[in-house]
């Protein structure tokens, strides 16, 4: 068990590519931290220095107050579980979890007690004799968990390793992943592109965008106060909804209407000093059917616009009514590289243009019709279009 | 950020990593490329060199420097441009058969129900063979004192007269060679995904349909491959005549006459001439290939063979 | 496989019927040699496909000669070190292909493509001049160093398919599970590496074995002549008899070796002359 100090950590390929740069981040002992990002964000390379597969450029890597970047792997007691899995081929469940006991000259009788035990936390004493190519995927990940866990690692590394098991199975191992490491309290470094895997499985989630940190919190926190646009985005599924927006007296004019902003929200726009033109956030929750409000209720505490529904989709417990914004969509880097990544950008239709609520699944919204929504003036966050920081940040 | 990550810190000290890289690279290359070149290209040239002379070994004392006299001597004798004919005519043919025979060969592989690993494994001993011992045994099934097949199509003497030796040649080619020829299509049958020819088949397509429109065309770099392959490994014919008829009756390729020109007849000047315009036939002939059809060597183009 | 759908009786017979059209095929012509092999000199010309009487006379008579017996000798000894050498040159090269990035690779790839393709006949003429120079014509490094070169393209090629092939995320997997760069090797690369090499050392083997215009070019004695070679030099016991069963019973014996691998290791081969054709 340890902790971890990433301290100005950065990586530089020969071709002269950033890959992270100066990564600043302490996981505490026994923490479960995930790092998240899209794909070429440095995540993968942020686990592979930790795990001394690739050299550090600059900075310092220090585990338990000792600087290792000069170690070899074998010599920072770290285990890693890949994405691949990465099993001998040619070695049975059993000579799999043990090889790194072998590798560490561990006595027969201990290896032997060691597996057995790994295997029996894991489920796997029935298979502990076949080969990994005779094992289902689920079987596979568990090998793969076995043989990091046996050997009492300082800490685990995981390299998006449910990314390979179907939808039912990732759920499944998700929460086995999570127990697992409650019950061994390890430090965790866990690698994602899953927003969903970042929110239920960490203590703490560090959110990277082209190598740098964007934030590192708590995932309610970070779904709750994102420190910009790009965590905005990235956090939260359906993702949040951006309209460009011209703030006025105590008002913020956007495609659905002018809203009375909240005094708190007032206050941090005005803290903040907020340009005229920005861009404005709301998550789909924050939306309702104003029929099924009290009236009053909803002119004090936010607003209300009217728009004909596009497509409804019931959920069973909530529906989600789609709506088209009439007028320019909101327009920034961070938008533009999270629809790239979510592949938006080729469906041919455009992110900000499209609204999505999450209403209460009492309401009558019905596909072509027009429908009155309100939503919460006191969420809606208020973005700087060209720095992308947000303006109603409260952290 | 710069102060941290300035060039001048950072950047040797990667550079050196993927020095190493180069420098392990080229350190685990270098013997194999030596051995190549030195018993190659050192050769040709050599041998380039050597063209130019009168040079017989049996008279070692006229050896002298004669220019192109050699090459004008070798282009225009009747004997090298039979020898020539006779390579084309051997080369086309067998390879035509082969490719015919090879695809219903791997077709077969790819598709028996009955027998697959026996059926691969009698169709490797062609492959595997040694060209002498099965060139002799179709030398004695042709020859007249011996041959069962001489005495069933009761032929005189087959191997005495040209176009029937020339026939036996074209047999013992196509046999020792089409398993090979039907491996390389195999390999490219199984890149044609099962799903193309059952989506071939909903769109009513015949069986002979799915074969020319689906199959051959998604096959067709294999094909190439395969093709420019034997091409190549035909024109250098030597075995199988050397064997059945030593040249006899006009059945000489080029390659025999090289040899016979250099080993029997000691004509160093003669037989490294010949040596070099076979290699520029080779060239040519690779280069049509790859200009004309598009062929892409194994290796060289990954995008080429999907 | 072999099921999916109706199979019914007469596809399976048609599909029989075929596969006994390849055995034929293939087998025939070497038959023929083991029954030539088999018959006695007497009945040699009765063009008769079977022997109408057997004798072991054919085997002995050439395991007596010391013409076979050294020519057996040179084959052997010189294919071996050949196969031990291109394999172990092709694995360097073959691995530094195919894990590592350095200019002048696609030269490589390019200049074994070319002597892959080569008309070895054209190099026959400078080599027995070069080799009577260097002392090397009709010795074993004479024939060892030509088959070496042929014999290294398609050892680089086979290796270099067969090592892409590898996970090669298993050395880190290694590395992280503590081992050292070396142990990381010996314990998960070299067993998963293993039957490539072996594959590819029996397609360099069949090659060499298989060579007659280097054998009978750059040899002039038994020496160092290998068997191909020597077979066209055999006479028969007396002057007024032919060769026939000499140089069969020779060929039956030197095929004893190829069928031995097809037999065993018929997937392998498949897999891997295929495999450098296929993928590059």
């Amino acid at each position: 068990m340890a902790e971890i100090v990433l301290d100005k950590v950065s990586k530089r390929y020969p071709d002269g590519a950033l890959a992270v740069s100066e990564a600043d981040i302490t996981i505490a002992d026994g923490e479960f931290i995930i790092l998240v990002g899209p794909s070429g964000c440095g995540k993968s390379t942020m686990l592979n220095m930790i795990a001394g597969l690739e050299d550090i450029s600059a900075g310092e890597l220090r585990i338990d107050g000792e600087r290792v970047n000069e170690k070899a792997p074998k010599d920072r007691d770290i285990a890693m579980v890949f994405q691949s899995y990465a099993l001998y081929p040619h070695m049975s469940v059993r000579e799999n979890m043990a090889f790194p006991l072998r590798l560490a000259k561990v006595d027969d009788a201990t290896v032997r007690r060691k597996v057995d035990e790994a295997a029996r936390i894991l489920d796997l004493t029935q298979h502990l004799d076949r080969k990994p190519a005779n094992l289902s995927g689920g079987q596979r990940q568990r090998v793969a968990m076995g043989r990091a866990i046996v050997r009492n690692p300082k800490a685990f590394l995981m390299d998006e390793p449910l990314s390979n098991l179907d939808a039912k199975l990732r759920v499944q191992m998700r929460t086995s992943v999570s127990k697992l490491q409650k019950q061994l309290a390890t430090t965790t470094v866990y690698v994602t592109h899953d927003q969903t895997e970042a929110m239920t499985l960490g203590d703490r989630v560090v959110v990277l965008r082209s190598g740098k940190v964007q934030q590192i919190g708590s995932p309610q926190f970070l779904y709750d106060n994102p420190a910009n646009l790009f965590v905005a985005g990235f956090i939260g599924s359906p993702s949040m909804n951006f309209l460009p927006g011209t703030l006025g007296e105590g008002e913020l004019m956007t495609a659905l209407g002018p809203v009375t902003l909240s005094d708190r929200v007032r206050r941090l726009v005005e803290a903040a000093g907020a340009p005229r033109e920005v861009i404005a956030g709301i998550r789909p929750e924050h939306f309702e059917d104003v029929a099924l409000m009290d009236a009053d209720h909803a002119a004090r505490s936010g607003s209300t616009f009217t728009a004909t529904v596009d497509v409804l989709e019931s959920m069973g417990s909530d529906k989600y009514a789609y709506f088209t914004v009439e007028g320019e969509t909101a327009a920034s880097a961070e938008l533009d590289e999270l629809a790239a990544d979510s592949g938006t950008a080729d469906t041919g239709a455009t992110p900000g243009s499209q609204l999505v609520t999450r209403l209460s699944v009492t309401s009558h919204a019905r596909e072509g019709e027009p429908l009155d929504v309100w939503f919460d003036a006191d969420k809606v966050q208020v973005f700087d279009p060209s720095t992308g920081r947000n303006l109603t940040y409260a952290g | 950020m710069s102060h941290v990550l300035d060039r001048p810190s950072t950047k040797p000290v990667l550079s050196e990593g993927k020095r190493a890289e180069r420098r392990l690279g080229w350190l685990l290359c270098a013997p194999a490329a030596i051995v190549m070149l030195a018993v190659t290209a050192w050769p040709i040239i050599y041998s380039v060199w050597l063209s130019l002379q009168r040079y017989d070994l049996r008279f070692p004392d006229d050896r002298q420097f004669v220019g192109l006299a050699n090459y004008a001597a070798v282009l225009s004798n009747g004997y090298w441009w039979t020898a020539f004919g006779v390579t084309t005519v051997i080369t086309v043919v067998s390879v035509v058969i082969e490719l015919v025979l090879g695809m219903l060969l791997a077709l077969a592989m790819h598709r028996t129900l009955v027998g697959r690993g026996l059926v691969r494994t009698v169709t490797l001993i062609p492959y595997g063979i040694v060209t002498v011992v099965a060139a002799f045994s179709w030398f004695y099934a042709w020859n007249s004192d011996t041959g069962y097949l001489a005495a069933l199509f009761g032929a005189e003497a087959p191997l005495t007269q040209r176009i029937p030796s020339l026939l036996i040649i074209i047999l013992a080619e196509v046999w020792k060679t089409t398993p090979f020829m039907a491996l390389l299509l195999m390999a490219g049958l199984a890149l044609v995904p099962d799903d193309l020819l059952r989506a071939a088949s909903m769109d009513g397509a015949n069986a002979w349909q799915r074969f020319t429109r689906v199959m051959l065309p998604v096959m067709k770099p294999a094909i190439l491959v395969a093709l420019l392959f034997r091409t190549l490994d035909a024109f250098r014919i030597f075995d199988n005549i050397f064997i059945l008829t030593k040249g006899a009756n006009d059945t000489s390729s080029v390659s025999m006459q090289t040899y016979n020109n250099l080993i029997r007849g000691l004509n160093l000047g003669i037989g490294s001439t010949m040596s070099v315009l076979i290699f520029v036939a080779v060239a040519i002939i690779a280069f049509v290939f790859v200009k004309l059809f598009g062929a892409s060597a194994p290796g060289n183009d990954p995008g080429g063979k999907r | 496989m072999a099921v999916i759908g109706g199979s019914t009786a007469g596809r399976k017979a048609r599909w029989t019927f075929v596969d006994l059209l390849i055995v034929a095929y293939a087998l025939i012509p070497v038959l023929w040699t083991v029954s030539l092999s088999f018959k006695t000199a007497a009945s040699q010309t009765d063009r008769n496909f079977f022997p109408s009487e057997w004798t072991w006379q054919n085997y002995k008579d050439i395991f007596a000669t010391n013409e076979f017996v050294r020519a057996l000798v040179n084959s052997i000894g010189i294919a071996l070190i050949s196969t031990v050498i291109a394999v172990v040159l092709g694995m360097m090269a073959a691995y530094a292909i195919a894990r590592l990035d350095f200019p002048g690779k696609r030269a490589l790839v390019g200049v074994s493509l070319l002597i892959a393709m080569f008309p070895q006949v054209s190099l026959v003429s400078p080599l027995f001049e070069m080799e009577r120079q260097l002392g090397l014509f009709d010795t074993w490094p004479g024939l060892i160093l030509p088959y070496i070169t042929f014999a290294l393209p398609l050892a680089i090629y086979t290796l270099s398919a067969f090592f892409r092939e590898i996970p090669w995320e298993l050395e880190k997997a290694a590395k992280m599970d503590g081992a050292t760069p070396a142990q990381a090797f010996r314990r998960v690369i070299a067993p998963l590496a293993a039957p490539g090499v072996f594959t590819t050392a029996i397609l360099v083997f069949i090659f060499c074995w298989n060579d007659f215009l280097f054998a009978i070019s750059l040899t002039s004695t038994e020496r160092s002549r290998t068997v191909p070679a020597a077979l066209s030099f055999f006479t028969g016991a007396s002057q007024f008899e032919a060769p026939t069963g000499s140089i069969s019973a020779a060929a039956v014996v030197i095929t004893i070796p190829i069928i031995v691998f097809v037999l065993f290791f018929q997937r392998r081969i498949v897999a891997g002359l295929t495999s450098g054709a296929v993928k590059g």
